[in-house]
């Protein structure tokens, strides 16, 4: 058993761009959940269209700038069309309504007649060259101590986390200011806030579209390293960043960072230590496909524990975890 | 249940029994699916790019329909040609692999060029590019294509069957959640649960179909009871909110998906049962085992709905479901009838499971596929009502079968959710449901 390389694949998902990319989906699902306290379990929908809007638009030649625009305007119209219909519903409605868009719009980007489009079952890749361009870190290969990665990795870490901080700085403003205040409010009391003569529709609408818009950038974030593949979008990512949310804590600005972080940290452990234990024979009552669905069990049973034991996550406030209904 | 709503709930009630027996006994007419062509259960958790795809022409027709089985390399799967005639699988590895097809599956009058030729080779060292195209050859003697009354005909029973088989999943949901206010996202492993089961005793124990439902239902009832026992009351009794308890549920979901996975892997199993034979009725062509799914079905909803309106437990269970603190109140053990509630729902979606196997296959997530489609039968009847669930089941079965018609057939599912999106925004209380102020 190597146990440094087992060591040091954990603490190199600390900064890994997927993880940017989960803690600011995360983030986005705090506006929603732990602020203002919306169920939305359609959290990967918002990732969908920041991802194929920003690959489908830079393959049609747009700027990078301009395609992460396309993405952010299509997660404000997901919004519209799912906030106008749902934020009138009961929350456990919400919940439901949600995963069903975010599934619709998943069938939708499969479904062979649109191949020519989304690419279909096949997704979408090659969209990296205008990023690429941008990068101002001269060509070679960079030793982080406990990785060695070239240029464009290094590129996309720094990225992704100055976006990460930019984003926590700005919930972090949002939040206290006398806005955040009044969604927090909705969240506790939605008909207190209601009777002091706030639009509670409107506000819930702006902290959907906040949300969504962090969705949408965070799935931009999620296919720089990676190809488009339409079954990274499942009900299971929703999952795992509520997963993330509720392990750092739902209602702070650091809880889906710290979340993301250690969320990756435990996975890559688990997998590893197992991974190794069954390859050198110590475990024999399993393979190694096994071991990657034993970490689904892991994390699922990491979110049963959590609601239970410690709603309020690791950063959390009891008082402020409120599960409505 | 208010003196006021009562007359207007109980004549749809007789309506919607009405309907059903009506339904039982034209058994005896016998009319059934055609169009059982197997649905690809899609495997998106794929890791891969590789597809093997195709088309089916014959004489410049597209076939549509047709159940084409891609096997090798860890999967097993069937997939039906859509409109265009063309069909795909994603496949896990530049592998070999084995493309067959279901002759009984193709339009009348439509032949193989050669007979032998209904299995075509994928090779390892034929995959240049991420997808490898095998095409059959035909030949169309005479190609009829199927009318649009009789299409619409084949799609509307298949429907009811799908429908029926819905049915037997979400009145368990809906009354736990009329019962206990939870919305158990775990329901679709429940499901699952009875496929595995069916797999396991029939067809690698080899028993008999009347012992495999009976091992079904007692499998389900006893993971309904343990379930309810050791989780879901607990948590109740320490004044879990609603919403936390369905975050619970989504984990409990992940959990045991993965634990089916673990132990069964991700390829497609059958179960038929012994029941494979095909029956023809006219221009309808279904096997012994999708009738009988059916008729089972409805006649276990038929006993299942004497069991709510004319027995004291069935009474006190919609009495529970209607205002606990009411029912409470008169003297009823609300306790227990949730306990009842929980065995009994899990036991029918047990059975659903079961005969969703003999229906279509058994997959380690079966279940978490039509989940939504449980809910979305749930919601159009109207949250917390096992008769709005029943209609609501079939309206769900019918729409995405006929809408394969119009549709391409993987964007089926996509028109119920659609649907139950549709009917929140205008009539939030379902179908069936009593009006409240939602938000």
């Amino acid at each position: 058993m190597d146990f440094q390389s087992i060591l040091f694949n954990a603490i190199n998902e600390i900064l890994s761009p997927t993880t940017a990319a989960y803690a600011l989906a995360a983030m986005g699902l705090a506006v929603h959940f732990g602020y203002t306290g919306l169920l939305n379990f359609g959290q990967a929908a918002y990732m969908l269209v920041g991802s194929y809007g920003f690959a489908i638009a830079t393959i049609n030649g747009w700027p990078f700038f301009g395609a992460v625009a396309v993405s952010l305007t299509l997660s404000l119209i997901l919004t519209v069309v799912l906030g106008i219909p749902t934020l009138r519903l009961r929350a456990d409605y919400l919940a439901i309504v949600t995963i069903g868009a975010a599934e619709i719009l998943r069938y939708v980007i499969t479904t062979t007649g649109m191949t020519n489009v989304t690419g279909g079952a096949e997704g979408i890749s090659g969209f990296k060259g205008t990023f690429e361009a941008m990068n101002p870190i001269p060509e070679g290969t960079y030793n982080l101590g406990t990785i060695i990665i070239n240029e464009y990795d290094l590129w996309l870490r720094i990225t992704g986390w100055s976006l990460v901080t930019l984003v926590a700085l700005l919930l972090f403003l949002l939040m206290r200011s006398p806005w955040g205040r009044v969604l927090k409010g909705i969240r506790e009391d939605e008909d207190a806030v209601r009777s002091l003569g706030k639009n509670v529709f409107v506000l819930k609408m702006q902290a959907l579209a906040i949300g969504g818009v962090l969705g949408s950038l965070a799935g931009v974030l999620f296919v720089l390293p990676r190809a488009v593949q339409p079954g990274n979008y499942a009900t299971t990512l929703t999952f795992f960043i509520w997963t993330i949310l509720l392990l750092g804590g739902a209602a702070t600005i650091l809880g889906p960072i710290l979340g993301a972080m250690t969320f990756w940290v435990l996975l890559s452990l688990t997998q590893g230590i197992l991974f190794s234990l069954v390859d050198s024979g110590l475990i024999e009552f399993m393979t190694v496909t096994q071991v990657g669905q034993i970490r689904f069990m892991l994390v699922g049973l990491l979110l049963m524990l959590l609601v239970i034991y410690r709603p309020q996550g690791i950063l959390g406030n009891k008082k402020e975890m409120s599960f409505g209904v | 249940m208010t003196l006021a709503s009562k007359a207007p709930t109980t004549l749809i009630r007789t309506m919607v029994f009405a309907l059903l027996s009506a339904i039982f006994l034209a058994g005896s007419l016998a009319l059934a699916p055609a169009a059982l062509a197997e649905d690809g259960t899609e495997q998106t958790e794929l890791e891969s790019n590789l597809v093997v795809s195709g088309t089916l022409i014959a004489d410049g027709v597209k076939l549509s329909g047709v159940s084409v089985r891609v096997v090798g390399a860890d999967i097993d799967e069937t997939v039906e040609s859509d409109s265009n005639g063309k069909w795909e699988v994603a496949v896990p590895l530049k592998a070999d692999y084995t493309i067959s097809l279901d002759l009984s599956t193709l339009p009348s009058g439509v032949e193989l060029v050669d007979a032998a030729g209904s299995e075509l080779n994928v090779k390892e060292s034929d995959w240049l590019t991420s997808t490898s195209t095998r095409n059959f050859r035909f030949v169309g003697a005479a190609v009829e294509t199927t009318s649009l009354t009789d299409q619409i005909l084949q799609r509307l029973v298949a429907g009811l069957i799908f429908g029926a088989l819905l049915a037997l999943a979400s009145v368990g949901l809906s009354l736990i959640f009329g019962t206990t206010g939870l919305s158990n996202f775990a329901h679709g492993e429940a499901v699952t649960l009875g496929g595995i089961t069916a797999w396991v005793a029939g067809t690698i124990y080899g028993m008999p179909f009347p012992v495999v439902i009976l091992i079904g239902l007692a499998v389900g009832a006893l993971s309904g009871f343990l379930q309810n026992r050791f989780l879901w009351t607990p948590l109740r009794n320490r004044g879990t909110k609603i919403v936390q308890m369905m975050i619970v549920s989504i984990g409990l979901s992940i959990v045991i998906r993965y634990i089916y996975l673990f132990f069964i892997d991700g390829t497609t199993k059958s179960y038929t049962g012994g029941l494979s034979g095909v029956i023809a009725i006219g221009p309808i062509r279904l096997t012994q085992g999708s009738m009988l799914t059916f008729f089972m079905a409805i006649g276990v909803l038929l006993l299942f709905a004497l069991f709510l309106t004319r027995t004291r437990v069935g009474r006190a269970t919609r009495a529970v479901s209607d205002n606990i603190s009411l029912a409470e109140a008169s003297g009823i053990d609300s306790g227990k009838i949730i306990q009842i509630v929980w065995i009994l729902g899990s036991a029918l979606a047990a059975l659903g499971g079961i005969l969703l196997a003999l229906y279509r296959q058994v997959s380690w997530a079966m279940g978490f596929e039509i989940l939504l489609l449980i809910f979305a039968a749930v919601t159009l009847g109207g949250l917390g009502s096992a008769y709005g669930a029943l209609l609501g089941s079939f309206i769900v079965g019918i729409l995405v079968e006929l809408s394969a018609l119009v549709l391409p057939a993987d964007l089926k599912y996509a028109s119920a959710l659609f649907l139950m999106i549709l009917v929140l925004i205008f009539r939030p209380q379902g179908v069936l449901g009593t009006k409240q102020r939602v938000g």
